[in-house]
C-alpha cells in the first residue's frame, strides 16, 4: 500500500474558464476541444425581501440550478485541463468565484453584434487578476471586426490578447486555448523578471 | 469537537424549507469553504466495515473514488449537483473515509515547464 507514491501519480489538474454572454458559443467551444459532460450545481440564493414594505427582515432562500459546460482534456500523461463554461450573468458570480479560485486563466468569448455582453466578464477577470484573453466568435464570418476595434471598445490593457475564432472549429478553439496558455507564460515571465533582477 | 459540531460549524443549516436537491443532505447546503472543484478525492483504505448510517450517495462516492477522481468529475459521473457533492464529501472527510488532495492554491500559476507541456500537449491534440 504505497499511498505516497500513488499521490504523486495524481495528474495535475488545471482549470480554464470559458465566459461570455448568453448564446455567445461557450458550449460550442468547450465541446469542440474536449469531451464535454453536463455538470450542474444547485445554488442557494439568499434574497432579503426587496419590497420596502417588508419590515419582517425574513430572508428567503431558494435554490437555482446552474448548468455548466464541463470539459476535460488530457495533455500528456500527467496534466489534465478542465474547462468550465457557465453563464455570464451577474447573479452567478458566486459560482465564478468558486471556479476561478486558482484557475490558470479564462477565455472571454465575444460576439461583435453584442459586444457589451462580455463587459461583466472582462471586468470580473480584470478585477480578480485572472489572466484572460478575448476570443471573438465569428458567427458566419460576417463580423470580422478588426481586433483593434474590439480592443478599443472593451478598453483592454494592451497585453490582453484579442483573437478571432470559430467556436465550432476544433482547431480554431484549440488555438484559442494555446494563445491563452502562452499569455499566462508571458505574464509569469514578466512577473518573474523583476524578482530575478532583484536577487541578482 | 465532535463530527456533528464540526458539521454544524461548517454548514449552513438555516436553509429554510428543504429544497429538492438538498433533500439528500438533510437540507444542509455548502457553506463558504468548499473543496476546490478540481481537488482530487480518493477513498481511504478501509480499516473495517463502512459505517452503517451512510447514505447511498455516500457509498456511490466512495465507489467512484476507489481511484483518484476530482470533485467535478464525481459530480458529473454520479449526476449529482456540485453543491450536494460538496456536502457529502464533507461528511466523508469528517469520518476520515476519504483523502483529499487539494491542488496547490497558493502557487496558482504552475511553472514554465508545466505551461510548455500544456502548450505542446494542446498542439499535439
Ligand atoms: N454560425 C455560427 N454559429 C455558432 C458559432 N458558435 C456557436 N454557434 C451557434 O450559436 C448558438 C449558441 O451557441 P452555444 O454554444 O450554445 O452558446 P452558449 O454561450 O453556450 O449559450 P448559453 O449557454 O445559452 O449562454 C448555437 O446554436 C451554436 O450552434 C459560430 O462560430 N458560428
Ligand atoms: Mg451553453
Amino acid at each position: 500500500m504505497d499511498y505516497a507514491r500513488s499521490d504523486r501519480t495524481v495528474p495535475l489538474a488545471l482549470k480554464i474558464l470559458v465566459a461570455g454572454g448568453f448564446g455567445v458559443g461557450k458550449t460550442t467551444l468547450v465541446s469542440a476541444v474536449s469531451e464535454i459532460r453536463p455538470l450542474h450545481t444547485e445554488e442557494v440564493l439568499t434574497s432579503a425581501g426587496l419590497d420596502t414594505d417588508d419590515t419582517s427582515g425574513v430572508e428567503q432562500k431558494t435554490t437555482t440550478t446552474v448548468a455548466m459546460d464541463f470539459g476535460r482534456i488530457s495533455v500528456g500523461s500527467d496534466i489534465v485541463l478542465y474547462l468550465f463554461g457557465t453563464p455570464g450573468q451577474d447573479r452567478f458570480w458566486f459560482l465564478w468565484d468558486e471556479l476561478a479560485h486558482g484557475a490558470l486563466g479564462a477565455v472571454v468569448l465575444a460576439d461583435t453584434r453584442r459586444l457589451a455582453d462580455c463587459f461583466p466578464s472582462v471586468d470580473y477577470f480584470e478585477r480578480r487578476g485572472t489572466p484572460f484573453l478575448v476570443a471573438v466568435n465569428c458567427f458566419d464570418g460576417e463580423q470580422r471586426f478588426a481586433t483593434q476595434a474590439v480592443r478599443n471598445a472593451l478598453d483592454l490593457d494592451p497585453d490582453v490578447p484579442v483573437v478571432l475564432c470559430d467556436a465550432r472549429d476544433r482547431r480554431s478553439s484549440k488555438d484559442v486555448l494555446i494563445t491563452l496558455v502562452e499569455h499566462v507564460m508571458d505574464q509569469v515571465a514578466r512577473t518573474q523578471t523583476p524578482a530575478s533582477v532583484r536577487s541578482w | 469537537m465532535t463530527s456533528n459540531e464540526r458539521a454544524a460549524a461548517w454548514w449552513d443549516r438555516d436553509a429554510g424549507p428543504v429544497v429538492r436537491p438538498y433533500a439528500m443532505t438533510g437540507g444542509r447546503v455548502p457553506a463558504a469553504a468548499r473543496f476546490d472543484v478540481v481537488a482530487t478525492v480518493r477513498a481511504a483504505p478501509l480499516g473495517g466495515a463502512l459505517p452503517p448510517d451512510l447514505q447511498p450517495e455516500h457509498r456511490q462516492i466512495l465507489a467512484a473514488a476507489r481511484s483518484p477522481i476530482t470533485v467535478a468529475d464525481l459530480a458529473a459521473e454520479l449526476d449529482l449537483a456540485l453543491g450536494v457533492v460538496q456536502v457529502l464529501l464533507h461528511d466523508l472527510a469528517v469520518q476520515e473515509l476519504i483523502c483529499l488532495h487539494e491542488p496547490g492554491r497558493a502557487s496558482a500559476v504552475p511553472d514554465e515547464n508545466v505551461l510548455k507541456a500544456v502548450v505542446n500537449g494542446l498542439r499535439a491534440l
